[in-house]
């Protein structure tokens, strides 16, 4: 049997995505800006996808931009409203476990001369909304938090974040990284206050390479792509037409009938901790079951390394995550164990397992079987 | 200055006696090998007791360069004009406009060095010097000679065509693979053992490798970072076979019945026997190690001798009194230092004690051996006969 448990990581593509990139790809393959029949359909295609990505946060699909992925999402917002607000003030506030992807981003521009704030999370991995109200002050610009973390899971009370930030200071931009909750949850921009929205096309079942930036109507951000000025000039290039067919399909197939699919999520999740907590020596890190986000879970086990864990289970189909995969070309312990206060004698024991549309409660079943198997004799050789 | 050709300058191969043809047919194979991952064609021949290499399309010079400073046993490599001989007053006209396109600065001391290997030619080798060397003199005023030290050789040998050269770009030296038998390299992830395989190699030695793999104690790409590594040793050392045998049960099982500080002694020395073992199975005469003295607890005097003991080939350490320091230098020459430096677990890492025995007492690991009697037998023989065999090879990159 095999069970994917690395959702988070990456997904399997809907085969209804398959077939619209593959009849993009093959067949209305021309450039969008382009002036003749081909071009139009191509063209069509964009706009088609825009308005769907649209519908999906009830937004005007004028402020939908395409991107490469969350990873550029995060680049564009972040540095496009930093560099646009630069008169207004320097200062940038943002917490201590975000991806790679905006931390990386902040280093720069703390090189560039602004200043960042990392507000501290509670053990459950959730920002602290008073050390943030604290944060702020007459200098700052941008907010960006995010929505979802992808290690363990917690979810960011961003309507309180934005009340907490329009109290004290209207101005500040409010971005929030939903690459983890576009999909899993019902987002409405508009009603929770938030300006920029990132999310990304693979982890919804869509291809990789594609994903989007949900810009506030009026929110003035520079571009950091310069070229043909496609998409209103913010960012330029060929927009990548079967990709964003394919993820605008991803996002239709993915928010159908979305409740019953969030709530068989969060039955695997129930299962699968109440399963977790019955084998000896686990701990469970991040938020209680309802208030996390439905597809993650982080697991410590005592005293086996995770990655000794990880291939023991590949070897029996299973694929899961040390940490987050992202990083795990540098093994270092993660920031967000360490920001939620996980004991060093953890930190090298934790697996991230996250569930996707295809997942099956027989696969949850099967790995907690492996589980409890494996780890008795991993555990009885040890280092040292 | 565009180049038709090159000289190849062989060491050692000069002194080989009788033998010496096998050495240049060897070199000149090698080299061969090496221009096929060269976009061009190109012709390799012996002539005079000289290799030569001539360009007969357009080709990339950097390129061609870099993949002859691949071949053992080239000592060096010079990039060569070659001209008819339409007389002496041609042969004085093509050595001046060499000197000017080569050396645009003129401040430069230099000596003619001729060879005249045709002796039909009206001048001999001292009147070419001296002739040639007045008209650049002549025609450069800032030029100076000076027959000791001179920045510039200027080489021109007089055969069916003429030869004309100054440049020597050092090769690796050594001796052209093929001519020195075969050993077995233990090849782990780590910096050591990839530059011991090129030490050796370097010596005209064929290479096999054995790789440990423990899954799942070491991923798939721990051993992917092995095949990198044997690839770019294969750069040098020519096609190499990958033995990757499956290590884990044996490894548990001296874990479980072996005392932990002698862990690694004792395991290592079950590497050695499969090694030795495979090395004999593949007409290998000899097993390769990147060991040090001293560097780590298994690499102590009594640690390598403890685990030499097993052995009854002869096994090469060609590190063994090199620095940590002097080994990344060459690790960082031969470009496998960035793979090597990834961060992926091997077993050697994996089952190390906190305390590691640095003077095991042979007896005594003999008798912890002994516990595994009845157990190690069946699980040695399944770890030998599950052997894969990656073919290893730097493959031609053509689209």
């Amino acid at each position: 049997m095999e069970a994917y448990l690395d959702n988070s990581a990456t997904t399997q593509a809907f085969p209804s995505v398959c077939d619209t990139v593959v009849k993009v790809m093959s067949r209305d393959y021309g450039n969008p800006s382009a002036l003749h029949r081909k071009g139009m359909e191509a063209e069509a295609y964009v706009r088609a996808a825009r308005e769907t990505i649209a519908a999906s946060l009830r937004v005007s699909e004028k402020e939908i931009y395409f991107t490469s992925g969350g990873t550029e999402s995060n680049n564009m917002a972040i540095i496009g409203a930093a560099m646009a607000n630069r008169r207004a003030g320097s200062h940038i506030i943002t917490t201590t476990i975000e991806h790679a992807s905006v931390s990386n981003t902040m280093k720069f521009l703390e090189e560039q001369g602004f200043t960042v704030t990392y507000v501290p999370v509670d053990q459950y991995g959730v920002i602290d909304l008073e050390a943030l109200e604290k944060a702020i002050t007459r200098e700052t610009i941008l907010v960006s938090v995010m929505y979802v973390n992808n290690e363990i899971g917690s979810v960011q009370p961003v309507e309180a974040i934005s009340q907490v930030i329009r109290r004290k200071k209207p101005d500040i931009l409010f971005h929030a990284d939903a690459i983890q909750a576009y999909g899993k949850f019902l987002i409405r921009p508009r009603r929770q206050g938030i300006d920029m929205l990132s999310a990304s096309g693979h982890k919804i079942h869509g291809p990789k390479g594609v994903g989007f930036l949900y810009v506030k109507d009026r929110v003035k951000i520079r571009p950091v792509i310069f070229g043909g000025g496609q998409q209103q000039g913010l960012r330029s290039g060929t927009e990548n037409v079967p990709g964003a067919a394919g993820m605008a399909e991803a996002a239709r197939e993915i928010y159908k009938d979305h409740e019953m699919k969030i709530d068989y999520m969060y039955r695997m999740k129930e299962r699968f901790t109440e399963g977790i907590l019955e084998l000896e020596g686990t701990k469970i890190n991040g938020p209680l079951l309802r208030e996390g986000a439905p597809h993650i879970v982080s697991v410590s086990f005592a005293g086996i390394r995770s990655e000794v864990l990880l291939h023991a289970l590949e070897e029996q189909g299973i694929y899961v995550s040390a940490g987050s995969a992202c990083s795990s070309h540098h093994p270092m312990p993660s920031a967000t164990l360490k920001g939620i206060g996980v004991q060093k004698e953890y930190l090298e024991s934790t697996l991230r397992f996250s569930f996707g549309a295809f997942t099956k409660m027989e696969e949850i079943e099967y790995t907690l079987e492996t589980l409890k198997r494996l780890l008795p004799v991993l555990r009885r050789f040890r280092r040292g | 200055m565009h180049f038709h050709s090159f000289m190849i300058k062989y060491a050692e191969i000069g002194i080989k006696g009788k033998n010496r043809y096998l050495f240049e047919d060897a070199l000149v194979r090698q080299i061969r090998r090496a221009l096929k991952l060269v976009e061009g064609d190109f012709r390799v021949v012996k002539e005079d007791g000289r290799i030569y290499v001539a360009a007969d399309s357009d080709y990339d010079y950097d390129e061609t360069v870099d993949a002859l400073r691949h071949v053992f046993g080239i000592a060096g490599i010079c990039p060569m004009v070659q001209i008819d001989d339409l007389g002496f007053d041609d042969l004085r006209s093509q050595v001046i406009r060499y000197m000017d396109d080569m050396y645009p600065d003129k401040h430069i001391t230099f000596k003619v060095q001729s060879r005249r290997a045709r002796k039909n030619y009206p001048l001999d080798s001292n009147g070419i010097n001296a002739q040639i060397g007045e008209a650049v003199l002549e025609a450069f005023p800032q030029i100076r000679v000076d027959v000791h030290h001179p920045d510039v050789l200027l080489c021109i040998e007089i055969r069916q065509r003429i030869n004309i050269y100054s440049e020597v770009i050092p090769g690796p030296g050594g001796m052209p693979v093929g001519t020195n038998g075969k050993a077995m390299l233990l090849l782990s992830g780590g910096i050591d053992s990839p530059v011991a395989g090129y030490m050796i190699a370097k010596r005209g030695v064929v290479i096999d490798a054995v790789y440990f793999h423990a899954p799942p104690y070491t991923s798939d790409r721990a051993k992917q970072k092995v095949v990198d590594l044997a690839r770019l040793v294969s750069r040098y050392a020519g096609p190499i076979n990958l033995h990757v045998v499956n290590f884990t049960d044996i490894q548990m099982a001296i874990y479980e019945h072996c005392p932990h500080d002698e862990l690694t002694i004792i395991m290592r020395r079950y590497m050695m026997r499969i090694a030795q073992q495979l090395a004999e199975a593949n007409g290998a005469a000899a097993l390769i190690t990147g060991e040090s003295i001293g560097q780590v607890a298994s690499q102590t005097m009594k640690s390598l001798a403890a685990t030499n003991e097993v052995c009854t080939m002869p096994v090469f350490r060609p590190l063994i009194g090199f620095d940590k320091q002097e080994i990344v230098e060459i690790a960082k020459k031969i470009g496998t230092y960035e793979t090597s430096i990834l961060p992926y677990e091997d077993c050697c890492t994996i089952f190390v004690a906190k305390h590691p025995v640095t003077k095991p007492n042979l007896n005594a690991i003999k008798r912890s051996e002994y516990k595994l009697n009845g157990i190690i037998e069946e699980l040695y023989q399944k770890a030998v006969e599950t052997e894969e065999t990656i073919w290893i090879e730097t493959e031609e990159q053509s689209l």
